[in-house]
Formats: C-alpha cells, sequence, structure tokens
C-alpha cells in the first residue's frame, strides 16, 4: 500500500462560538477566537490516499485528478470565504480546525473513493504551521 | 467523532552524545563530531498530536490553552535553555534526539487533560525527526 499526499492551500475568516453560551463562557472557552468580527487563516490541506501503484503508469492516483477534486470540492467552496457565514458546512459546526479537517474529508471522500482506484486515508489541516487537526474517517 | 489535534513547540537546548559505555576512539567513531567535547545545541521542534472524540460543544478534541499549558510546564520549561547532558533525566541516557522523543512522550502521557497522546514527533534539524508513539 502506497499513501500518496497532495497540498493545497486556502485563505478563509471565521470565529469560534457556541449559540447554545452566554456571550461570557464563549468568551472564556475560545478567547480571542470568539470576536464576532472574525478572523483569517491561510490554511493548508493536506490530503492523502492509499492504494496499489498502478502496473501500467506506476501512479496510485493521478495528481492532477486528486488536485481537480480538492479545488472543486474544498477550495470552490472555502477559498476566501468567511467560513461561519458563508459555507453550509459550519451553519451548525464551529468551524474549528478539527470540524474544517472532518468536513473537508465529507466533501472529499465521495470523489475520490468513486474512481476505485485508491480510498481517502486522512486529511490534515493546518491552520497555522503550529497548529493542525487530522480526520482519518474514523467514528 | 474521534480525530486528532497537533501543535508544533520549539525548544532549544544543547547536548552532547558520548557514553561511558564506549572507549573516547569509539565515541568519537560512533557520534562524529556530535561528540565534541563542549557540545553542541539545535532549535528542537516539538510536535505533540492528541487524539480523541470531538466535543459537540466546542469542536475541538482538547483546548489548545490547555494542552499549551501542559506542555508548557512539563516539557518546555523542563529543557528550553538547558543543557540535556546535565538534566537529571539523562543521568544514565545519551540525549540523542531518540531518546529526547522518548522522555517528552513519557513526560506528557498522562498530563493530557483530553483526549489521549497519541505522538510525539522531534525535529532535531529540518533534516531529520523522530517519533514516539510509546510503545
Amino acid at each position: 500500500m502506497i499513501y500518496l499526499t497532495r497540498r493545497a492551500t486556502f485563505s478563509a475568516s471565521h470565529y469560534y462560538w457556541n449559540p447554545a453560551w452566554t456571550k461570557e463562557k464563549n468568551e472564556h472557552v475560545f478567547g480571542r477566537c470568539a470576536n464576532r468580527n472574525g478572523h483569517g487563516h491561510n490554511y493548508t490541506l493536506e490530503v492523502t490516499v492509499a492504494g496499489e501503484p498502478d502496473p501500467v503508469t506506476g501512479f496510485v492516483v493521478d495528481l492532477k485528478w486528486l488536485k481537480d477534486i480538492i479545488e472543486r470540492e474544498v477550495l470552490a467552496a472555502w477559498d476566501h470565504r468567511h467560513l461561519n457565514l458563508e459555507t453550509p458546512d459550519f451553519a451548525a459546526a464551529i468551524p474549528t480546525t478539527e470540524n474544517i479537517a472532518i468536513a473537508a474529508w465529507k466533501r472529499l471522500e465521495p470523489s475520490v473513493n468513486a474512481a476505485g482506484v485508491a480510498r481517502l486515508s486522512r486529511v490534515r489541516v493546518y491552520e497555522t504551521p503550529e497548529i493542525f487537526a487530522e480526520y482519518r474517517g474514523e467514528p | 467523532m474521534r480525530a486528532y489535534f497537533g501543535r508544533r513547540y520549539t525548544i532549544s537546548a544543547s547536548h552532547r552524545l558520548n557514553t561511558d559505555a564506549l572507549s573516547t576512539q569509539e565515541n568519537r567513531a560512533a557520534y562524529g563530531k556530535c561528540n565534541n567535547p563542549h557540545g553542541h545545541g539545535h532549535n528542537y521542534v516539538v510536535e505533540v498530536l492528541v487524539v480523541g472524540a470531538v466535543n459537540p460543544e466546542t469542536g475541538m478534541v482538547i483546548n489548545m490553552v490547555a494542552l499549551d499549558n501542559a506542555v508548557r510546564s512539563r516539557v518546555i520549561e523542563h529543557f528550553d535553555h538547558a543543557n540535556l547532558n546535565l538534566d537529571p533525566l539523562f543521568v544514565n541516557r545519551v540525549p540523542t534526539t531518540e531518546n529526547l522523543c522518548r522522555t517528552v512522550f513519557a513526560l506528557l502521557k498522562d498530563e493530557i487533560p483530553v483526549g489521549k497522546l497519541e505522538r510525539v514527533r522531534v525535529e532535531e534539524t529540518e533534516n531529520n525527526s523522530f517519533e514516539c508513539e510509546g510503545e
């Protein structure tokens, strides 16, 4: 089994806010991330697929194919957007790095797995170079 | 849902690779310039990966402030701007990055307030890194 990873970047804004909580509790738990004016990041998305190299091409998947899926399914929806206000993924979920990784997985998995040549293995999202979250499709 | 939260920290420390189990010549052969008598230093990157369920109220596996507090008090304040060879944890152990990685894992294993420590990765330089999953 070979694991192949394609990286992409997108820039987006967000804030952390649980509408079931008071302003004070949101600010206590989320700190500056609870500022309702929002703030932004240059996110890096790493998409890893697992499969066997094709005996003819030597590819697990064509990287251009994977790049196009990432651009169509994720970047087109999220790049230069406000995640809380403009994307249905976060209508009910707080756009934490963990939830962004899970939402990216949900967007990517049908297209990646439909081709039948590789399985989506891991999605990692860097909010900054020092902060990241990962989802591996586990319940 | 089970997800992973990772955070990278930096520690600057010095060390010298040398063991009493080997002769001067053998230490030189085993460790090369890392055996130079007065030691040298690195900006280590310590990457901590925590696994756990995403809390539906916060959307988080672990609150980063809580993780930062644990790593700062147990690891960063312990090793940053220190000489690893003089640390009590390395009295009878060579402060290779393998051993540093294991030590960091052991220091943090029971200190993660939410979720479970999945992996510690230590990068000694941009070109070499070590990972420990506690086994």
